[in-house]
């Protein structure tokens, strides 16, 4: 890792040796190692250190960005020179703004040294740990245990200075048996904050209670969906709340803003410093993100910007936009979805008959204006029935409107920062949900 | 240099305690070019270089990688990764095992005739330009975008067995998209496939093939015209697949499963498993007489985005049939998994995204091999189907049975003739029911390698390019219209 001096040294080479008009650099070091696991046994344990110096350079209204790893003097000469090579070699951009100026920024906590310093036998030892209780169970384990540290920094030639670093822990768990499986993950910049035996647990008994399965008929269900499902499919709209998007047309928000178009118990912001999100409390130009409600009670009620984008479409930057050039824009990367108070044990026993979702797979775009989604069910699907949870079923696949979904919510739990696999980790709640479109089904 | 840096690596490993250790060094180069509605979007290059060092030690694996490049930033790399395979080493099960390799000194790198990074930004970004132009000249588009994508990949790969190879691999693509909103529909065309286009290891003399700006009228008119074209059908029904189409229809339901780390459970926590157990091997009709599959990372094959001398652990370059006359033949092996099912040889599939990642088992090109067809030929001989050109979504199950694709536009075939356009086209199934139901398959004449550049897997995550060679092809009796079914 690299301290503030060492990033602020970097950057003052790169001013020195550029002779735009502005100059920008971007600095990110990655530290990170993974233990994964499978079979009962580590059959891949690796580990990174990166470090990346990004030149943004701006010659008479043409901006255009080079990367590089290396850190020698020959290397950030050169770096700058093709930025400002490709900045000449198009044409002039009206639209560019300045750069911003020093900025104030809000205070966030993500950095844990149990983390930064886990070693590889702390993992191995979890790993072994979690293998023994499924080999004891009669089952197999397969996953990934994984720690690391990020640092980043951004600075400009007009005296923007902004810097984080972060760490990561993350593990997660498969249980296996012959016709069955369950799952959990979890992740968090805390390692401590993680319990490996207590997921490895939770999707033993998945796996268990899943055995034999059942098919049961696709159609219109109930269903009960895991914060890791709901995370999964709603994480599907986050680039929906972009300007850009809206102004590209191609958002589901485009021509709804303002109207009800969700259910009165939807409420979601975008908020960087939630103590259960994570990231930098700026964005990629190195201006302070802001607190944002995105929809207020089933109503989109605000979008997110970049400097350019509020600058075109009249409004004010959010401090979410995306490094520049870029043709996304911006979009919230720290979603905060409003819970309730029930628990997914009380939306199974308030079902005389619906299916309770893990987690989902495969996700991908039917319909972008109605955002209907397809996927599968993964790694724990059950039947509910008069209350209970009456065994595991076959995998679905659905095709459902995420819009419509979240229309059709009957009862949320508490929020938590739930993990899956299509979407960053956000902060969502279980959900039980009416109408789920599932349409075919699987042979497992 | 490279070569010392590996060997700088293979020293300490050795030195260390590695049974065995292998190092590559890459130094990657890329180039991203957009435009947006008239506008430069993306310009950007980067490079990246590094060594990644891979060991066995107390008969396990570790993994480290770095980018600082001194002697003692690579020792101590090298000195990481063995600490990794120790502690590794704390939670096995058995010790490694790794079929034999000969040794290899080689050189390699595929033939292109224009290095794009020699190419002026100004010509490149010209041509993206003018034919974003093209496409917002058309009444109705909404948005228009269009790109290019260049890659240099040099390596030098060294093992402990003596292997010492230097292989320099040159990666173009580029595309279109004409977007359109109307109502309360999106709908897009991609040229000349989705995914930004076609990518192949290939130098510019690729971009200029795809005449973009020709082609993009054609693309803007039809996005706009399928806002009044009629929706698809749902049913059972005669299915058409266009190339690429199928193309990514091999890649998902022929490449993926055919991996024998997935089988295995390896990837059972991410990716998932393969309903392809060991004993369907050569036992299994996976498709029709007709369906013929190779796994074929030879430059004979094609200069395809799995084209290669070398795989990342040091196997040479082989065609592997996957589907022989429709009977399963073959998966996708490493050293490691080859031995586990009994093989001699490992079929040469290991590849890593960047110097910082593992090489794992990845698709090279799955390619279904050329029919008889001539595609006016099919096209006369089929009375009533859906033809389905250029994919819009796709979605697999985690043992690759259930799929469910949707494709950008669709067109009537009535009575031996293409008829009039179709909206929100989709198709969905179960992979062997589908293979099964090929009944033509077109010549050599109407077969493109197409490159598929994002396919994720591992953890961390890794992004491969794979190829995959398909001509047209037509399925009986397959199910359309799940996606849009009004329920």
């Amino acid at each position: 890792m690299l301290s503030e001096a060492e990033m602020r040294r970097i950057a003052g080479k790169i001013f020195k040796f550029s002779d735009a008009d502005e100059t920008e650099v971007e600095i990110g070091v990655v530290s990170d190692a993974l233990t994964r696991f499978a079979n009962n046994t580590i059959h891949q344990n690796v580990a990174e250190q990166v470090l990346n110096v990004s030149v943004r350079t701006v010659l008479d209204g043409r901006t255009a960005r080079a990367t590089t790893n290396k850190t020698d003097d020959e290397s950030l000469r050169r770096v700058v020179a093709t930025s400002k090579t490709l900045a000449r070699s198009q044409p002039r951009n009206p639209d560019l703004l300045p750069m911003p100026g020093p900025q104030k920024y809000g205070k966030v906590s993500r950095y844990f040294e149990n983390t930064a310093y886990a070693t590889p036998a702390d993992r191995a030892r979890a790993v072994a740990r979690v293998a023994e209780m499924a080999e004891k169970n009669k089952q197999t384990a397969a996953g990934v245990f994984s720690t690391g540290v990020t640092q980043s920094a951004i600075a400009n030639t007009r005296g923007l200075f902004a810097s984080h670093r972060q760490t990561r822990a993350e593990f997660s768990i498969t249980i296996l048996e012959p016709d069955s499986s369950g799952w959990a993950k979890a992740n968090s910049p805390d390692l401590s904050s993680l319990d490996p035996i207590a997921l490895a647990r939770s999707a033993s008994e998945k796996s268990a209670a899943s055995r034999k399965p059942t098919a049961a008929a696709p159609g219109r269900w109930t269903v009960i969906l895991e914060p890791s499902a709901v995370l999964d499919l709603v994480g599907f709209l986050f680039y929906d709340f972009a300007g850009t998007s809206v102004s590209d047309q191609r958002s589901c928000f485009n021509k709804r803003m303002g109207k009800k178009i969700l259910g009165e118990n939807i409420t979601l912001h975008d908020d960087v410093f939630h103590p259960l999100q994570s990231g930098a409390p700026y964005d990629g130009e190195g201006v302070p993100r802001q607190k944002i409600l995105l929809v207020d009670k089933g109503v989109p009620k605000n979008l997110v910007y970049s400097r350019a984008t509020a600058r075109k479409m009249k409004a004010k930057p959010t401090g979410h936009g995306f490094s520049l050039p870029n043709d996304m824009g911006e979009a919230p990367m720290n979603l905060v979805f409003g819970g309730g108070n029930s628990s997914v044990d009380e939306m199974v026993r308030s079902t005389d008959r619906g299916i309770l979702v893990t987690r989902v797979w495969y996700i991908r775009d039917v319909d972008p204006y109605e955002k209907v989604l397809t996927g599968m069910t993964r790694d724990g699907t059950f039947l509910v029935q008069d209350g209970k949870v009456a065994g595991g079923i076959r995998n679905f696949r659905f095709n459902q409107g995420i819009l419509e979904m979240l229309s059709n919510v009957e009862m949320l739990g508490p929020s938590v920062r739930a993990s899956g696999e299509e979407s960053f980790e956000m902060v969502v709640p279980p959900m039980k949900v009416r109408n789920f479109n599932f349409s075919e089904v699987t042979k497992f | 240099m490279m070569r010392d840096f590996a060997n700088w690596a293979l020293e300490t490993a050795k030195l260390r305690g590695a049974s065995y250790a292998d190092a590559r060094v890459m130094d990657i180069r890329l180039r991203d070019l957009s435009t947006k509605n008239g506008h430069v979007g993306t310009l950007a290059e980067s490079e990246s270089f590094g060594i990644g060092v891979r060991v066995i030690a107390h008969g396990s694996w570790g993994f480290a990688s770095t980018d600082r490049l001194t002697r003692e930033g690579i020792a101590a790399c090298a000195a990481q990764a063995v600490g990794i395979a120790k502690a590794s080493a704390l939670a096995k099960r058995h010790d490694v095992e790794m079929v034999q390799v000969e040794a290899y000194q080689d050189t390699w790198q595929n033939p292109y005739v224009k290095d794009p990074f020699r190419i002026p930004i100004e010509r490149q970004l010209d041509l993206l330009l003018a034919a974003d132009k093209e496409m917002s000249r058309v009444k109705g588009v909404t948005l228009t975008e269009s790109s290019m994508t260049f890659r240099r990949i040099e390596q030098f790969f060294a093992s402990s067995i003596g292997s010492a190879i230097h292989q320099v691999k040159m990666q173009s693509g580029a595309g279109i998209v004409a977007t359109t909103f109307a109502g309360n529909e999106i709908q897009k065309r991609s040229y000349p496939n989705s995914f930004g286009g076609q990518h192949m290891l290939a130098g510019y003399e690729l971009v200029e093939s795809l005449d973009l700006v020709g082609h993009a009228p054609r693309v803007a008119e039809e996005a706009v015209a399928l806002h009044s074209a009629a929706q698809a059908p749902a049913g059972t029904k005669t299915l058409i697949l266009d190339s690429s189409q199928l193309g990514l229809q091999i890649h998902e339901s022929i490449g993926h499963p055919i991996e024998l780390d997935r089988v295995l459970g390896m990837e059972a926590n991410f990716a998932g498993m393969s309903f392809l157990t060991l004993e369907k091997l050569g036992k299994l009709r996976y498709g029709s007489d007709i369906v013929n599959v190779v796994a074929d990372a030879r430059l004979e094959h094609g200069s395809g985005l799995g084209t290669f001398g070398y795989d990342d652990e040091g196997v040479p370059a082989q065609c592997t049939p996957i589907i022989s006359d429709g009977l399963f033949t073959g998966y996708l092996s490493n050293r490691e998994t080859a031995v586990t099912i009994g093989l001699k040889n490992s079929g040469g599939t290991m590849r890593t995204e960047s110097w910082n990642r593992l090489p794992i088992i990845r698709m090279t090109n799955i390619s279904i091999l050329p029919g008889a067809w001539r595609y006016e030929d099919m096209i006369a001989d089929t009375d009533d189907a859906v033809l389905m050109e250029t994919n819009r979504s796709w979605s697999i199950d985690d043992k690759r049975y259930h799929f469910q694709f949707s494709t950008e536009i669709a067109w009537e075939i009535k009575g031996g003739k293409k008829t009039r356009m179709l909206k929100n086209p989709s198709y969905s199934g179960i992979t062997t029911e589908f293979w099964n139901s090929c009944d033509a398959i077109c010549s050599r004449e109407h077969w493109t390698l197409w490159g598929t550049p994002n396919c994720g897997k591992g953890q961390p995550m890794q992004t491969m390019g794979t190829g995959h060679g398909a001509s047209p092809a037509r399925f009986r009796n397959i199910k359309l219209g799940a996606a849009f079914a009004k329920s």
